[in-house]
């Protein structure tokens, strides 16, 4: 037995479908209430996030002491972290995208393993290198007296860790991405790799150099597991927002919501800014 | 300008490339022209990309003005930043984020000046090329035309001794392609070192080159004059860009008989052996009777099998030994009632064949 759908367009789809032509967009029912449930599920609690808020007491909750100290560090280690990961991920995504060597695709993945690694195994793994008895640290102790855990340093290099990469394949495809004819007219005219580098190849992605940085600032600015493993969280000194929060919400819960819509707000502004890379329909990056 | 920096270019080399394999042995002489004429596929840019260094020869070597630029044999090899070229792109590959200023004086300040000093070598050469207008603007607001002399100024600032051109005119229509082609056959006659020139068009070859290269599936079937290419082509591919019926057969004196069918009658020069028999379009004569023969003339029946209507005449496409291309007039049709799959004589004067041999 078949039905025949037969129902009445209205004035607007009829002219959408003129135009565009394309069939029948409604949603059968197995697929319109899970989709539903997904969007109840990852908006519901951000609205209550900010039906909860105290907005009146806003200024004074952030203004705390404490909650002002989380800020300013994150602001700042996780900016430093972006500089550190332009300065020394851009190239890398360089080597990556425009070399071949033995290796080169098991040094990729272990490059990218941070993106998917557990944070506090990243934090685990820095301790263990940087640890006054650690790998690494055990020297930089005893030879310039430098302990790094639990300092703004760790909580730099945590964050660094984990967000670099994000740099790090934002600007490689970018590279592989972009019209090598440009390089080779440099080349042409007389420019050494190191100077196609510099006036060609990283104008020519900025756009994707500014995205990566975004992303990875944003990725720094909410790190919490390797922060918290490595840095530990001390007010002032190594509690980042994220922390802050995360403690707040035991005994000053409503300076931890604030907290917590500063961090929200920084994310919408960062999608806002990253919209024409991921707001489009289609794969992207 | 003259001075003893500027030498010849030689070309000995082959470039195998996957199945791909480009051999050429070329030279071009201080101040030549060289048109590099090829379809699609036939290697012309990458016997550019091998001059410059963009990519290594397999075999051979290439050498300007005595100096080894690539030596497969002994492994020498100049990077393409060190080599004395100036390249012109196809779509120019200005650089889009720079001034028309900066795109020029990129060359100078990549080969060591000071921003100033630079940008005063751009400036003069704007000024050269009639560009001093455009100084800043971006390569996004400028027309195709202006963008080729931008493109033909940044790769002089350089001051190569040696010019590559990869299609300089292909990607501007055709208004203005006849103002930037008599513009850059002047440049081109200022310039002091070799200069190569790699086109598909057959009338960009003949106006801008000094001499023709024929490039097809990487080896060179002809090389000559433009004029001489243009009266003997060597292969069909040239024939049909010079607009020519091409014939290959075997002489004997005042006969040719043509290696696929038919015949032809030609002056006798005493020629014997493998021949090409070039005959214009227009040389040939349509005629609905069966003409009376005569001593001098090749007569033959043929069927139409096409027309195609050119400017101020039509193409007649026919099928006979031998099938020939032949032009006639619009009144010519409608007196003769030539249609499609009717049956003609076709007349051509020996003295209207141009026989050669294969050079």
């Amino acid at each position: 037995m078949t039905r025949t759908a037969s129902a009445r367009l209205t004035t607007r789809e009829r002219a959408r479908r003129t135009a565009r032509g394309g069939a029948s967009r409604s949603v059968p029912a197995p697929l319109l209430v899970p989709a539903l449930i997904a969007v109840a599920f990852l908006v519901l609690p951000l609205a209550g996030l900010l039906i909860r808020a105290p907005w009146s007491s806003l200024g004074k909750a952030l203004s705390g002491s404490d909650a002002t100290q989380a800020l300013v560090l994150s602001v700042w280690t996780a900016s430093v972290s972006t500089a550190i990961s332009l300065v020394i991920g851009t190239p890398l995504a360089w080597v990556l995208a425009r070399t071949s060597f033995p290796g080169q695709r098991l040094l990729r993945a272990l490059v990218t393993l941070p993106l998917v690694l557990p944070p506090v195994v990243g934090g685990v793994a820095l301790l263990l290198a940087f640890s006054r008895v650690g790998l690494v640290g055990r020297y930089l102790d005893t030879w310039f007296g430098l302990t790094i855990p639990f300092t703004p340093l760790a909580v730099v290099m945590a964050e660094t860790f984990v967000a670099m990469p994000f740099l790090i394949i934002t600007v490689e495809g970018a590279l592989r991405s972009a019209d090598q004819g440009f390089e080779e007219a440099a080349a042409t005219l007389g420019a050494r790799r190191m100077t196609v580098f510099r006036r060609v190849t990283v104008p020519l992605i900025a756009p994707s150099l500014g995205a990566g940085a975004v992303l990875c600032w944003a990725r720094a600015l909410g790190e919490f597991g390797a922060t918290i493993t490595f840095a530990g969280s001390f007010p002032g000194q190594t509690e980042t927002m994220p922390i802050a929060v995360y403690y707040a919400l035991e005994n000053d819960p409503n300076a931890a919501i604030a907290l917590a819509l500063v961090l929200l707000l920084v994310s919408v502004v960062v999608l806002v800014s990253l919209r024409d890379r991921w707001l489009r329909r289609g794969p992207v990056l | 300008m003259t001075d003893d920096l500027f030498g010849g270019l030689t070309v000995d080399a082959e470039v195998t490339r996957g199945g791909f394999t480009l051999s050429v042995t070329m030279t071009a002489a201080p101040g030549e022209v060289v048109g590099i004429l090829g379809p699609n596929g036939a290697g012309k840019s990458t016997l550019l990309s091998a001059v410059a260094g963009l990519t290594p020869v397999s075999a051979g070597r290439v050498t300007l003005a005595g100096r080894v630029l690539d030596d497969a044999g002994s492994g020498e090899f100049v990077e393409t930043s060190g080599r004395p070229v100036g390249f012109v792109f196809q779509n120019y590959r200005l650089f889009p984020h720079m001034t028309v200023t900066e795109n020029v004086a990129f060359s100078p300040r990549a080969r060591g000046m000071k921003r100033e000093a630079a940008e005063s070598a751009a400036a003069h050469w704007l000024a050269r090329l009639g560009l001093t207008d455009l100084a800043d603007r971006k390569p996004g607001q400028l027309s195709g035309g202006q963008a080729q002399r931008v493109a033909l100024a940044r790769a002089l600032a350089g001051h190569p001794r040696l010019l590559l051109l990869d299609e300089p005119l292909s990607s501007l229509d055709a208004g203005t392609r006849l103002d930037v082609q008599a513009e850059l056959k002047r440049h081109l006659a200022e310039f002091a070192g070799p200069s190569l020139l790699v086109t598909h068009d057959p009338l960009e070859a003949l106006v801008l080159a000094d001499r023709v290269l024929v490039l097809e599936e990487g080896r060179i079937v002809q090389a000559g004059t433009p004029a001489q290419v243009a009266r003997q082509p060597a292969t069909d591919y040239v024939a049909k860009l010079v607009g020519l019926n091409l014939y290959a057969g075997h002489a004997d004196g005042a006969n040719v008989k043509l290696d696929k069918d038919g015949s032809f009658v030609i002056p006798d020069r005493g020629q014997q052996g493998e021949v090409l028999v070039a005959v214009r379009p227009s040389a040939i004569v349509v005629s609905t009777q069966q003409p009376v023969a005569g001593s001098a003339r090749n007569a033959w029946p043929a069927r139409i099998v096409g027309m195609t209507l050119l400017s101020d005449r039509i193409r007649l496409d026919l099928d006979g030994k031998p099938p020939a291309l032949v032009d006639v007039t619009p009144a010519a049709v409608a007196e003769l009632s030539l249609v499609a799959g009717a049956d003609v004589w076709l007349t051509v004067k020996a003295t209207d064949l141009e026989v050669y041999t294969h050079t």
